[in-house]
């Protein structure tokens, strides 16, 4: 701990973390690297693990396994206070006893950096809060405590900053201003962020790169637009937006492309953008890249068809309009149609087709005869509960 | 704070206001009662004992009989008989204060931090912590009295072992007092600090460790700043009554001769000499001379939602 600063945000390595917790498992053998400099959004329901392994990065919980490097150098032994890791925790956990000058002084002084009340004062007018240096923490409002929060955090130029869905507790206006002042500072700083949040529109805004997290384990890796558009398992799909899921069997594998017969109908998608090529698999379409139709369109190549379908359904939410159309055979796929006109294109009753041009499909990795692994209510107990019950049975057969 | 809040609803009525003129004049009938006893059994002894603390000796009359007066005299020849008591008291006090404080914190520490995650322990040493209350007072100084005697084994081997010169004793010394004093009054000293403690947000030290601070400076930092509010209820809890305590200090419990302390001396005077004006003046000052500190101590704490 000398009195100096880290000259940049450094790159973080998980090899192998597992962390396990009385009566389940939290964390399975996680690997991961984040450069130096980038914006990290792990992300994933509440109970996957993510702000477990935030907490082993910042210090506060041991692993059972595994080893934990920042900037190259294995900290995994060490203590939170020795870590150049700095927390923006999720209830901000800001000193009620001290001022909010001495709050976001608190970690310069200890580490006798100089002139740690004028840097205080910086770090104040960055989040625009100077003017409140005297105030105590239960004096401001929830989004003053949270830019206090980060201040402090952001004032000891940690090689990596760590956030704890720290917007969860702002309204929906001041969260988008934060995200971009974030955003901001992370790029004025040039620090390494790890942003853990459920919130997958905030991870996709904010995050150079985004990692699903499900189970205790990373689903999928990537940019933002990369996963959306293309994501390789079931729980990604539904987990970041919403997606149109059919299984069936491959009936023609060609060189651009494959076919998938699914209750009858022949839907193709482009051969780089499914992960499985034979036998039973699961394709997909995001709702916004289907487009209704109220006459039978002309088969068309480069287009996938199906329908008819009947509408149940028609949800006006501002910029689109969600409709439900239940396909016999498909089940019901939701559709995204864009307000171009006013009042809805169909009503509920109408018969419809839908098209979409096969560029669009993607085919995940998931084997059919698997059961879904994303189920909608994956809390912490009940995952808790899931983990138990496969000891148990493991327990039992040994 | 209680009364301040009722007073301000007294005087901000207003003839428009009758509903509130009623409601006051219905908290005013539900004081009534608090405030006939403190007349009665407060004020009026206070009184009274600031008058007998002036009262002179009657001329040719018996021992213990004295007249109305106004005899400031009785203040400074009491303050030149008994001011090494005075300072005796203080000191002893607030050496056992201290001490206090280093056997609580931990153990409350201990109760309301570490045990957190077994509330039947936690209950069960809390039971441990006030049993005592389940024994007199007395008893209890007693024990200690027969603990620490020449016959008890620990003072044989302090002989044994030297470390007591021989015809040294253990009772009626400064330390047997103040080790009273501590005794009695641990719990007071640790039940306000677990309440304190029990309540403390350990997201609070995390942050402490997560900002560069060692678990030592996080400790005095965090942890005992928020714990102040206990510490501050516990150390009056304990100085105010060890302050004027007389029986510890005791030649029939701990103490001697050697170790009077007021509450000794105040005792002596009513009750043996029957010099009711100094007893009187000795309550008095030692009244006065525990609320000047008292009260420099609750300011500079800055904390007036104490107890």
């Amino acid at each position: 701990m000398a009195g100096s600063f880290a000259e940049s945000g450094a790159d973080l390595e998980l090899v192998g973390i597992t962390k396990r917790f009385p009566g389940f498992t939290a964390i399975e053998d996680l690997n991961l690297t984040i450069p130096a400099g980038s914006f990290f959004a792990l992300l994933g329901p509440s109970g996957c693990g993510k702000t477990t392994t935030l907490r082993l990065v910042a210090g506060l919980e041991d692993a059972t396994a595994g080893r934990i490097l920042i900037g190259g150098t294995d900290v995994t032994t060490t203590k939170s206070f020795q870590r150049p890791v700095n927390t923006v925790f999720q209830s901000y956990a800001l000193f009620p006893h001290m001022t909010v000058l001495e709050n976001v002084a608190f970690g310069l002084k200890r580490r006798k950096i100089s002139d740690a009340t004028a840097k205080a004062h910086e770090a104040l007018r960055l989040v625009e809060l100077d003017h409140l240096a005297q105030r105590k923490p239960q004096q401001l409002s929830g989004g003053q405590q949270q830019r206090v929060a980060l201040a402090r955090a952001v004032v000891n130029r940690p090689a990596l900053l760590l956030l704890d869905e720290p917007l969860g507790a702002l309204d929906l206006k001041l969260r988008r201003q934060m995200q971009i002042e974030l955003k901001n500072i992370q790029q004025d700083v040039g620090l390494t962020f790890l942003h853990v949040t459920h919130d997958q529109e905030e991870a996709m805004t904010m995050a150079d790169t985004v990692a699903v997290m499900n189970k205790g384990q990373i689903e999928q890796m990537g940019a933002p637009e990369e996963l959306y558009e293309l994501p390789k398992t079931a729980f990604v799909a539904n987990f970041l937006g919403q997606s149109n899921l059919f299984t069936g069997a491959v009936t023609a594998s060609g060189d651009r492309s494959i076919v998938v017969d699914v209750a009858g109908r022949k839907i193709e998608i482009p051969r780089e953008r499914a992960q499985r090529h034979a036998g039973h698999v699961t394709i997909g379409v995001r709702p916004e890249k289907l487009r209704l139709h109220t006459e039978a369109p002309p088969a068309q190549p480069g287009s996938n068809v199906v329908g008819p379908g009947r509408v149940v359904d028609v949800s006006f939410s501002g910029v689109s309009t969600q409709y439900q159309v239940a396909v016999p055979g498909l089940g019901t796929l939701v559709v995204f149609a864009q307000n171009m006109v006013f009042g809805p294109v169909v009503s509920p009753g109408a018969e419809v087709w839908l098209t979409w041009t096969t560029d669009h499909g993607f085919g995940l990795v998931d084997d059919p005869a698997d059961a879904p692994r994303f189920a909608a209510d994956t809390d912490t107990h009940s995952l808790a509960v899931q983990r138990r019950e496969k000891l148990e049975a493991e327990l039992e057969e040994a | 704070m209680a009364f301040g809040a009722f007073g301000a609803t007294a005087t901000a009525t207003t003839p428009a206001e009758p509903a509130i003129r009623r409601r006051s004049r219905v908290v005013l009938l539900l004081l009534l009662p608090g405030v006939l006893y403190l007349a009665l059994f407060f004020l009026a002894p206070l009184l009274s004992l600031v008058m007998t603390s002036f009262q002179a000796p009657v001329e040719f009359g018996d021992i213990g009989q004295y007249q109305a007066a106004f005899r400031w005299e009785n203040y400074t020849t009491v303050l030149d008989a008994y001011g090494p008591h005075i300072v005796r008291s203080f000191v002893f006090a607030a050496t056992a204060t201290v001490a206090a404080l280093l056997f609580s914190f931990p153990l409350a520490y201990f109760l309301g931090v570490k045990l957190r995650p077994f509330p039947l322990l936690q209950a069960l040493g809390l039971t441990l912590v006030i049993a005592p209350f389940f024994i007199s007072f007395l008893l209890r100084t007693l024990a200690w009295k027969q603990l620490l005697s020449d016959e008890s084994w620990f003072v044989s081997a302090l002989h044994g072992l030297q470390i007591l010169p021989p015809g040294e004793h253990v009772t009626g010394t400064a330390f047997s007092v103040i080790f009273g004093l501590t005794y009695n009054f641990i719990p007071f000293m640790t039940l306000p600090i677990y309440t304190s403690l029990e309540r403390l947000d350990l997201r609070y030290v995390e942050a402490g460790g997560d900002l560069y601070s060692s678990p030592a400076s996080t400790f005095f930092r965090v942890t005992v700043p928020l714990a102040a509010p206990g510490i501050i209820s516990g150390a009056l809890l304990t100085f105010i009554p060890a302050a004027g305590d007389y029986i510890n200090a005791s030649r029939d419990f701990l103490g001697s001769t050697d170790t009077a302390m007021i509450g000794n001396v105040i005792e002596a005077n009513f009750l043996v000499l029957q010099n009711y004006p100094a007893a009187a003046a000795l309550s008095l000052i030692l009244m006065v001379a525990i609320l000047i500190p008292v009260s420099v101590y609750v300011m500079r704490s800055g904390t007036d939602d104490l107890l």
